[in-house]
């Protein structure tokens, strides 16, 4: 089976190093870049499949990554890493295309299986991140929204509150009797609408809540 | 050694205060080392220089007497009223004295200032706590009932010393006239003013420093928090990365001038603080998730202690390095979460001190009226879940 092709971008080196090392045990690390200009550049020659992301860069930080890069080469996947817990960072990256968000805090083996589930094509919600869509979805959309964008439905809060108490995606699948796939989709669903709701609220929930 | 330390305050001479000022901050040290309202004080050394000159005097004194103010001052404690009449009645008594001894400028104008005077002070003294009880009881009313009062008491004193003014000459009297506009002007609008502009400096110095401070949260994002957060998930010894994450998390809090403390602020804040104290005592890293946040009051601050409770038994017990908390602030409700992912057990054999920290959970619930469910198999971890009812009471 071919190893899943991983590039990261961090501009924090010795970060940038530790993973590096680490995630070479399992997959193949196709290139690394420390900001946002090599990484689009080395991100388009090497074409991976699934790029780490540093939220936090200087010269527009990893959402200038995402849209230069989805913007020529939509199939390629991005997972959002970073030591910031500010929701108006997180909800920028995944609206411009990340398929998740973890914080650096996150143990290796995670960090591992949360690559491999965005290289799948899922979304990868830490706990704080469910917490943050329950959040932002909290409030009833002004009249006129669309239902099918900017509300969540009973299972989908179910399921991010699942997350949001620690439960991994097949504790939450057991828990609700449901099958691993369903929770997975039950939670792209959500991803979609965040990347795709324009609800107003979104924006100045994020805004309200600065810094966490 | 706090004791000592406030107890040698107290005989060394009085400070200026650094905060309260308008001239050198005399007024404003002694109000809050008698522990009344500055405006009182003021007043009294106004009413004291227009009977004979004494205030003149007795504020150069204390001008001489007290020391420059300490930089950083703890909060003061708050203004009494029965003080503030106290000093009331120094002053009168004083006045008394003054007009006995015939060092006096008449009766037709020290009465009508002290008119003056005390609808200035009922105009700018601000309510103490048993004061805005009452205003709370009894709305707006209050505030609409001190406003005519104290404007009423300047006016009245003010067109008696101008009529008193009358046996002058009339070119003198007019200028008496402009004066005695000028000064109820003063009376009656200054303590609004003054305290308009305090309040104007106050939000400006915090708005300067929280932006201060957000220079300095951008810089060190990119630098000392990686660092922390990469001695963490390295394999670095368990006591390296406990103190790393807790580095961390005192800096976060300084960054985003989070208070510590649990009976007042947020409730995400108070629930943040008590996982800290978990962590400082044990090898555990606990993350706390909020969804909604509402300020605390005593039947939460029950709940965060139940739910460090909680934390503590998972760390203890669970064997699990890392604890997850959940809370939602609902319409109705809040409902927290405290979940491991450690040995677990089975309702049947809990050991005596595991029945004591359950014990002690749902007691602090139940006297708040809500509901505690703790679920747990061996090998599946633990899950605390309480429940408490929202609203008044």
């Amino acid at each position: 089976m071919r190893r899943v092709r991983v590039f990261l971008v961090d501009d924090h080196l010795l970060f940038l190093s530790g993973v590096q090392a680490e995630l070479g045990r399992e997959f193949e690390v196709v290139g690394a870049a420390s900001d946002v200009v090599d990484a689009i550049e080395g991100i388009r020659t090497t074409r991976p499949d699934v790029t780490l992301l540093d939220v936090h860069m200087p010269e527009g930080g990893g959402a200038a990554v995402l849209e230069a890069v989805v913007a020529t080469h939509p199939d390629i996947r991005f997972l959002a890493l970073s030591v910031s817990d500010a929701p108006e960072d997180v909800i920028e990256v995944i609206r411009a295309g990340a398929r998740g968000y973890v914080t650096k805090t996150i143990a290796p083996d995670e960090l591992a299986e949360a690559v491999r589930r965005v290289h799948e094509g899922d979304a990868v919600f830490s706990p704080r991140l469910a917490g943050f869509v329950l959040d932002a979805f909290a409030t009833d959309p002004r009249v006129g929204a669309d239902p099918e964008l900017d509300l969540l439905t009973s299972r989908e809060r179910e399921v991010l509150r699942l997350i949001a108490r620690g439960y991994a995606y097949r504790e939450v699948a057991r828990r609700l009797h449901l099958s691993v796939k369903t929770v997975e989709s039950h939670v792209s669903a959500v991803l979609r609408k965040l990347q795709l709701s324009n609800r107003h609220e979104l924006t100045r929930w994020a805004t309200d809540r600065r810094l966490v | 050694m706090q004791q000592t330390r406030s107890a040698a305050a107290r005989s060394t001479p009085s400070h200026r205060s650094a905060r309260d000022r308008l001239l050198t901050g005399t007024a404003g040290g002694l109000a809050e080392r008698l522990r009344v309202d500055p405006t009182v004080i003021r007043l009294g050394f106004v009413l004291l220089t227009l009977a004979g000159g004494l205030g003149l005097l007795v504020y150069g004194l204390c001008f001489v007497i007290s020391s420059e103010p300490e930089p950083d001052t703890s909060s003061p404690e708050p203004p009494r009223h029965v003080r503030s009449i106290a000093v009331g009645a120094i002053v009168v008594g004083s006045l008394l004295v003054l007009r006995d001894f015939g060092v006096w400028f008449g009766d037709l104008i020290v009465v009508p200032a002290a008119v003056a005077v005390l609808g200035s002070s009922v105009l700018g003294v601000r309510p103490d706590a048993a004061g805005r009880h009452w205003a709370r009881r009894l709305g707006s009313a209050v505030g609409v009932v001190r406003a005519v009062v104290g404007f009423g008491l300047v006016a009245v004193g003010m067109i008696w010393l101008v009529s008193a003014a009358g046996p002058f000459a009339i070119s003198f009297g007019s200028i008496v006239l402009a004066a005695a506009v000028a000064a109820a002007l003063f009376l009656g609008v200054g303590p609004f003013v003054v305290r308009a502009l305090r309040q104007a400096a106050d939000e400006r110095r915090e708005r300067i420093r929280s932006e201060e401070r957000a220079a300095v949260a951008a810089h060190l994002h990119d630098s000392v928090l990686q660092t922390l957060a990469l001695i963490q998930r390295s394999d670095s010894s368990p006591e390296i990365a406990r103190l790393a994450r807790r580095q961390e998390r005192e800096l976060r809090s300084w960054l985003y001038g989070r208070r510590i403390g649990l009976s007042h602020g947020r409730l995400g804040e108070a629930l943040e603080a008590m996982a800290d104290r978990v962590e400082e005592l044990h090898a555990v890293s606990v993350d706390v998730v909020a969804v909604g946040d509402c300020a605390m009051d005593d039947r939460l601050l029950a709940m965060v202690e139940a739910c460090g409770e909680a934390m503590l038994n998972a760390a203890r017990h669970s064997g699990d390095t890392s604890v997850s908390v959940f809370v939602e602030v609902g319409a109705d409700r809040v409902d927290a979460f405290v979940r491991d992912r450690g040995r677990g057990f089975s309702p049947d054999d809990v050991g005596d001190d595991r029945h004591g920290i359950a014990h002690s959970i749902r007691a602090r619930i139940e006297r708040t009226g809500g509901t505690t469910a703790i679920s747990s198999s061996p090998g599946a971890g633990t899950e605390v879940h309480v429940s408490i009812p929202r609203g008044s009471g």
